[in-house]
Formats: structure tokens, C-alpha cells, sequence
């Protein structure tokens, strides 16, 4: 990759930027020199300075070229992503990135993401597919640093689009305090995919003496969600445009290491595990807790957190919103005595004011989920079976 | 959330809980069937058999939808999506009924066009989108969605929207009632009448019921309050040794019923001489077809269809589940070859279905959970 400094982003049309290189050019020309020797070596220059200049994507949609490997690529590269995550690690534009690690152990995970629609109230599929990775690494109790991102496009699709894509995945990264340092990108035929994927692997440093593990959880254990269940799914859902409801819902799409970190930091040994509650929601999470740890969860639905528009268009659609994703919630098993100190520290962290305990852990029946109700009786939370909404994340 | 917490309130559950094992006569047993798959679903997920004693026995009967498809008709409505024209629509709930070939959900893997609808006037949308495909609405269920396949009928004919049919297999409440009445081996006390249902037909049609079989029947409504308090009802009459219909969800079903639903029905459908249901064989008179007038939107005149009968799988019991001999768990194949992911019978897809219901929400033992669940 050329050395060439960050310039401005601005998109340039074609005229404009040809008006530009012609003027470039000649002001390049030394005056006097006329040798025709020289005048080939000035006109070799003013290609190679034309060559060096930053990249510009002059089409309106990705076509198949810029897949292709060659020159279209490159420009889509380091116009679009290069500009949006600059880094040194990436800026080298090397096969792979060479990465300074501070401590000897290391997380590492991947995630790939086909949400539909692209953008969504409270968020799209960039800071989606970076807050999903950077959670993950979360869990395992690592504080994110680097990202790969791979995309999938869709000839067609539109390089405004990319670029917002782009922009928000910058944001997100930003804001997780994680640099996206490898990429990939590949183009495929109109039809043959839905716009955008994007696909994120990330590395995060243990810098903490922790062990986490579903498997983790034992008899007497408090179970705390970390926030109101179900928003980004039902975001999702509405989104759609599907069912004619509207209700001011917003994805929860947030990064959760800080959360964490002061979770992690209050009750040293006293966290057993970290699940975010992504596709399938808490209930999920919590059968994958009960299974792994042959324990059961025993949960109250009064202690639920669900703000009243996600129950209501949830009620409306006929879906339990403890199955109704969420992209920027965990759900947290911790020693019963520290409970109340749990929830104490996670209200006082930013995205952590909806922090509650739902339930406790007891040794039997191992592996079942059960749920309290409000009314008064007591049922099964199972794994469901089939995805109610598919491609939410 | 308004107009819903107060249905599912624990407090008021606990004191209707204790009038209901009050009017329990000692040494008597009740057996109750909650004949729509709705009130089932209810039952199961807030946990309402916590609240009956032991004496009270609520059996699941055959108001679930896609529970009574039989086969034949899921490999017919196969071989329709399997035209290359064609673009099948359906609800959800029947994407994974199977037939004698698999279910929509395998059609669809193996390439045929198959579209979840939340409306049989989305399937109308779609037929208008797409003029150069035919559209087809695999139209289900009791006389709760009859009124809707109707109107968008109507809607297709007067927009004169060709492409677009409608495979009927809406099935009748009160035939399938009677069939259960007058099989041999069921004892039951009386019926938790269906709440959708009778938003449409009233309360009349089920006055046979306990003129001519002696059996009470409360129409009730899909809170969990609104199932306790119909048992409550239930109890009442017959230890007053009535038998009567009652109303407990008067807020939503006018005794006479929803005429205009019903005038729409009788314009776009007509009685079918008789029909196959699920587990329960063929019963006259128990399902509708669409009329000859509509005929252009009648997708069994529409399409060839091969129309053959296909025999249930031999170990499965869903008919006995439907008629309410059999509990979910007595079925020999329940939760061991039968389960939500790999379903035998049609109880186990639906979720409102007995089977599906007691395997997702009920499937633990009561003394252990007490246990597990005592603050």
C-alpha cells in the first residue's frame, strides 16, 4: 500500500477528479526541461505521482470487478475500508497482520452476519458485526483489541451503502476501543447473495486470571440479566415492515466489554459465566447454562425485564420475548452472595442501568430451565426448535 | 401491560383456585376438554394445572389447526408448490407439518417457492406482484380464519386477480365436537368451548351439547384467568346438576355470533359431504370447500391433484391424543421417535398442539419441581 497520508474523504466525480490530475501534472513539469528523453521520464512520473494518489471509487454500485482482485479491488479497499478503519496494522496492507500481544493468553473468535435489513433503527449490520465479536470475546472475560472483517457484496450492491457500512463499523470499533487490522472482500454475482454479508473475527487479551464456562454454574448461584430483553430482535422484526405494526423499538446493539470488566473487577472468582444473549435469546442462553452445568435454572417471570412495546408487539405476534434476540445484553451467573453487588455495579456502568437478577440455580431437575409465572405456575423453558425470525443478526 | 396483567394476576388465581377445589365434591374426579389448541397453549405456559387440584383433569382436544390436516392433503398442497409457475403460500405453523413426503419446510430446501404469510391478503399481494406466477393460499384452520380466505376471495374476484387460488381446508368445530361426543371410549364432564371460534358462530350451535348429551360447555376467553374461571363455571353447573352453555368471555363472543363473518362464509364456501381429519378418520359434513361461483380461485379445480388418501404412521396415536383417551406422554412414540424436531404427528408441530405443548412446557415432573421451585 503507498505511504500516501489520510486525505479528506470526500467522494469525486469524474470530471472534477481528471480536471485535478491534468492540473497536477502540469504543475509537476519542470520548467526548461525538454529533452525528449525527459519528457518520457516526466510523463512516467505523473503517472506514478496519478498512481499514488488515494484511491477513488468512481462507480455508484459494486460490480463484479471490484471482486475480481486487481486494480478495482485495491481502490474499493483502501477507498472504503482502508479510509473508514485506518490503522498502521492494516495500512501495511500485508497478507496477514502482525500483531503485538501484551499477555500470553489470548481469545480469539468469529461471527458472521446476514441481518435483513441492512439498517435498522438503532443500528445496521457494521457496528452489528463489530459489537457482536467484541462482545463475544467479552464473554470469555478478554478485552477486545483487534478485528478482521470480511464482506460478501452482492454485485449491485451500493457503494454509498458500503461506505455507511463502513462508517458505523469505524464507530463501533472506535467506541469498543478494538482496531479492525485484516479484511477481506469478495463479489458475487447479482442474486446470488442479499447485499451485504460481513463477517468479523476478533482477538482479545485475558488479561485477568479468569475462568468462565457454562459449565461453570452451580446450586445456589443468582442468575442476572443486564439489561431489557428482546429490543433488538423486535427492532428487527418491525423493521420488516411485515406485520403493519409500528412502536418506537431500537436495537440494543452495544459493546458490552466495559460492563464486563467492572463485573469482572467487583467479584473476582465470584463470576462463573458469561453468555450474551444473541440469536434465541435468554432462554437460551440459560438452557445452554442448565445443560452444560447439569443444574436447573430456576427463573421468575415477575423479575423479567421487558419494556412494555417489546411485550406488547411481542404478545401481538404471538413470541415469548425470553426467546427474541438481544445484540447488546449478557446474562451473567455469579455466586448467590455476591448477587446484590452484581447488580449494584452493573447499574452504575453505562448500559448497565437494567441490570436485575431473574432466577437462581439449583441441583435438580439438572438440565431444565423452569419458569416461575406471574400467575402463579410453573412451566418449562425449552430450546425452541425452529428460528421464528430468521437472519436478525 | 393493560387489559392483559390483569388475566394472568396470581393473587385473583389463587382465590378462584381455592373456590374451584371448593366445589370439588370428595372422591369425585373431573375430566374437562379444552377443545381449541389456543386454550392449551394457555395452559401450559403460564402454568395453570398448578392452580387445579388433583380431582381436576383437563384433557386436549382437537382445536389445533394444523393437528388435523391428514396427509394427504399436506402431499397434495406438495405437489401444487412442485409446479414450476407456482408460488405456495402458508401460515407458519403448517411449514413443518409433514406429510407422506416431508413437509413445505423440506419442498422449500428442495427449490419449490414457498412463502410464510401473516395473512391470506398478503398471498393476495403476492399474486399481484408476480402476474406471470400463480399464487396459491394454503388456506387452514377453524371457522376463526374461514371469514378471512373468504373476504380475500372476494377481494381476488372483484379485482379480478387471476393468478391467485385458495387450497381449502377449513374444517368445522361442531362436527368434530360430535365425533368426539360419540366415540366410545372417552368419559368427559363437560367442555371448555372455544373462544376464537365462537367470536364467529356464537354460542348456539353448541346448545345441542348439552340438550341432547347432558354435558356443560363455557365458551372461555385465552388468559389463563379466563380458563380458570370457565372450570370454576364448569364446576358450578354441575353441582348444580345443570348442563348449559355458558359465556365466560362475553367481552369478545356475542351470543349470536358474528353474522357478517358468517354471510361471507356462506357466499365464498360451501359444505363439504365429508372430509379426512387427522386421527379422527372421515367426518360428514366437517369441513368447507370453495364454492362453485368462485370456482376460478379454487385451487383443487385449478391444479391436478393426485388426492390420495395417506395412511397415518403406524406407531403414531395423534388420533387418541385428539380425541383426549390418551394423554400426550401415554403415546408410545411421544418425546422418544416424536419429538418437536423430528415430529411423527401433527400434535407434536404446532404449538398449540398437545403434544408439542406438554413436551415444551410441561415435560418434568411436579414433585421435583415443587421442590426446585419453593422460595
Amino acid at each position: 500500500m503507498s505511504s500516501e497520508p489520510a486525505v479528506e474523504g470526500r467522494a469525486v466525480g469524474r470530471a472534477e477528479g481528471v480536471e485535478r490530475a491534468v492540473a497536477e501534472s502540469r504543475a509537476g513539469v519542470a520548467p526548461g526541461g525538454s529533452s525528449s528523453g525527459g519528457r518520457e521520464q516526466q510523463v512516467l512520473d505523473r503517472i506514478a505521482r496519478v498512481r499514488r494518489r488515494r484511491a477513488v471509487v468512481r462507480e455508484e454500485r459494486i460490480t463484479l470487478a471490484h471482486g475480481a482482485g486487481g486494480k478495482a479491488t485495491q481502490t474499493l479497499i483502501e477507498a472504503v475500508f482502508l479510509e473508514a478503519f485506518r490503522n498502521p496494522v492494516l495500512a501495511a496492507l500485508e497478507d496477514g497482520a502482525t500483531l503485538s500481544l501484551d499477555c500470553a493468553r489470548a481469545a480469539f473468535t468469529t461471527d458472521s452476519f446476514v441481518v435483513s435489513p441492512l439498517f435498522f433503527p438503532g443500528g445496521d449490520i457494521g457496528d452489528l458485526a463489530v459489537n457482536g465479536t467484541v462482545n463475544d470475546l467479552a464473554m470469555c472475560g478478554a478485552r477486545p483489541a483487534f478485528l478482521s472483517a470480511g464482506f460478501i457484496l452482492e454485485e449491485g450492491f451500493p457503494v454509498a451503502d458500503l461506505r455507511r457500512i463502513a462508517a458505523s463499523m469505524a464507530a463501533a470499533a472506535g467506541a469498543a476501543g478494538v482496531s479492525i487490522v485484516a479484511g477481506d472482500t469478495k463479489v458475487v454475482e447479482r442474486g446470488k447473495a442479499d447485499g451485504c454479508y460481513v463477517t468479523t473475527s476478533g482477538v482479545g487479551l485475558l488479561e485477568r486470571q479468569v475462568s468462565l464456562s457454562a459449565a461453570g454454574a452451580r446450586s445456589g448461584d443468582a442468575v442476572i440479566v443486564s439489561g431489557p430483553m428482546g429490543e433488538h430482535g423486535a427492532a428487527i422484526m418491525l423493521a420488516r415492515g411485515d406485520f403493519g405494526i409500528e412502536a418506537p423499538i431500537v436495537s440494543d446493539t452495544a459493546p458490552l466489554h466495559g460492563l464486563v470488566a467492572a463485573l469482572l473487577d467487583a467479584l473476582p472468582g465470584g463470576v462463573r459465566s458469561l453468555r450474551d444473549a444473541t440469536r434465541g435469546g435468554v432462554a437460551t442462553v440459560l438452557n445452554e447454562v442448565a445443560t452444560a452445568s447439569q443444574v436447573a435454572v430456576v427463573v421468575e417471570e415477575e423479575a423479567l425485564p421487558v419494556r412494555a412495546e417489546v411485550t406488547g408487539v411481542c404478545e401481538l405476534l404471538g413470541i415469548d420475548p425470553l426467546y427474541v434476540a438481544c445484540e447488546g445484553r449478557f446474562v451473567a451467573v455469579v455466586d448467590g452472595e455476591h448477587a446484590d453487588r452484581a447488580v449494584q455495579v452493573l447499574r452504575g456502568q453505562p448500559g448497565g442501568a437494567g441490570a436485575v437478577r431473574i432466577g437462581t440455580v439449583r441441583d435438580d431437575p439438572p438440565g431444565l430451565v423452569l419458569l416461575r409465572t406471574v400467575f402463579g405456575g410453573t412451566r418449562i423453558v425449552d430450546l425452541l426448535v425452529g428460528d421464528p425470525l430468521p437472519r436478525i443478526c | 401491560m393493560r387489559f392483559v396483567d390483569e388475566y394472568r394476576d396470581a393473587g385473583k388465581a389463587r382465590v378462584l383456585a381455592a373456590d374451584i377445589a371448593a366445589r370439588c365434591e370428595p372422591g369425585r374426579r373431573y375430566t374437562f376438554m379444552e377443545v381449541c389448541g389456543g386454550h392449551t397453549h394457555t395452559i401450559y405456559k403460564h402454568g395453570l394445572e398448578d392452580h387445579l387440584p388433583e380431582q381436576v383433569a383437563l384433557v386436549h382436544g382437537p382445536g389445533c389447526p394444523v393437528c388435523v390436516i391428514p396427509m394427504g392433503r399436506v402431499d397434495d398442497a406438495m405437489h401444487i408448490a412442485a409446479q414450476p409457475d407456482v408460488i405456495m403460500t402458508s401460515f407458519g405453523d403448517m411449514m413443518r407439518v409433514p406429510g407422506g413426503k416431508g413437509s413445505f419446510l423440506d419442498a422449500k430446501a428442495a427449490g419449490a417457492d414457498i412463502r410464510m404469510v401473516y395473512s391470506p391478503l398478503d398471498a393476495l399481494k403476492i399474486a399481484k406482484l408476480n402476474p406471470g406466477r400463480r399464487v396459491v393460499f394454503m388456506a387452514i384452520g377453524f371457522e376463526t380464519t374461514a371469514p378471512s380466505t373468504a373476504m380475500t376471495v372476494l377481494r381476488a374476484a372483484a379485482e379480478g386477480v387471476e393468478n391467485f387460488s385458495v387450497f381449502c381446508n377449513h374444517v368445522l368445530i361442531i362436527p368434530a365436537i360430535k365425533a368426539i361426543l360419540d366415540s366410545p371410549d372417552l368419559r368427559l364432564d363437560g367442555f371448555i368451548g372455544p373462544g376464537h371460534v365462537s367470536a364467529v358462530i356464537g354460542c348456539r350451535p353448541y346448545e345441542f351439547i348439552a340438550r341432547e348429551y347432558g354435558k356443560p360447555l363455557v365458551v372461555a376467553g385465552f388468559e389463563p384467568l379466563d380458563v380458570l374461571q370457565s372450570v370454576h363455571m364448569l364446576l358450578g353447573q354441575l353441582g348444580e346438576g345443570r348442563a348449559e352453555v355458558g359465556n365466560q368471555y362475553g367481552r369478545v363472543v356475542p351470543w349470536e355470533g358474528n353474522r357478517t363473518a358468517m354471510e361471507v362464509i356462506g357466499k365464498v364456501m360451501r359444505l363439504r359431504p365429508y372430509f379426512e381429519w387427522r386421527g379422527l378418520g372421515f367426518i360428514a359434513q366437517s369441513a368447507l370447500s370453495v364454492a362453485d361461483e368462485y370456482a376460478a380461485f379454487d385451487a383443487e379445480r385449478v391444479f391436478d391433484l393426485p388426492g390420495l388418501r395417506v395412511a397415518d404412521p403406524k406407531a403414531c396415536q395423534c388420533g387418541e391424543v385428539l380425541k383426549g383417551v390418551l394423554k400426550p406422554w401415554e403415546c408410545k412414540v411421544f418425546g422418544t421417535a416424536c419429538t418437536p424436531e423430528t415430529p411423527i404427528g401433527t400434535c407434536m408441530v404446532s404449538s398449540e398442539g398437545a403434544c408439542a405443548a406438554y413436551y415444551t412446557f410441561g415435560r418434568f415432573s411436579r414433585e421435583r419441581v415443587r421442590e426446585a421451585t419453593r422460595a
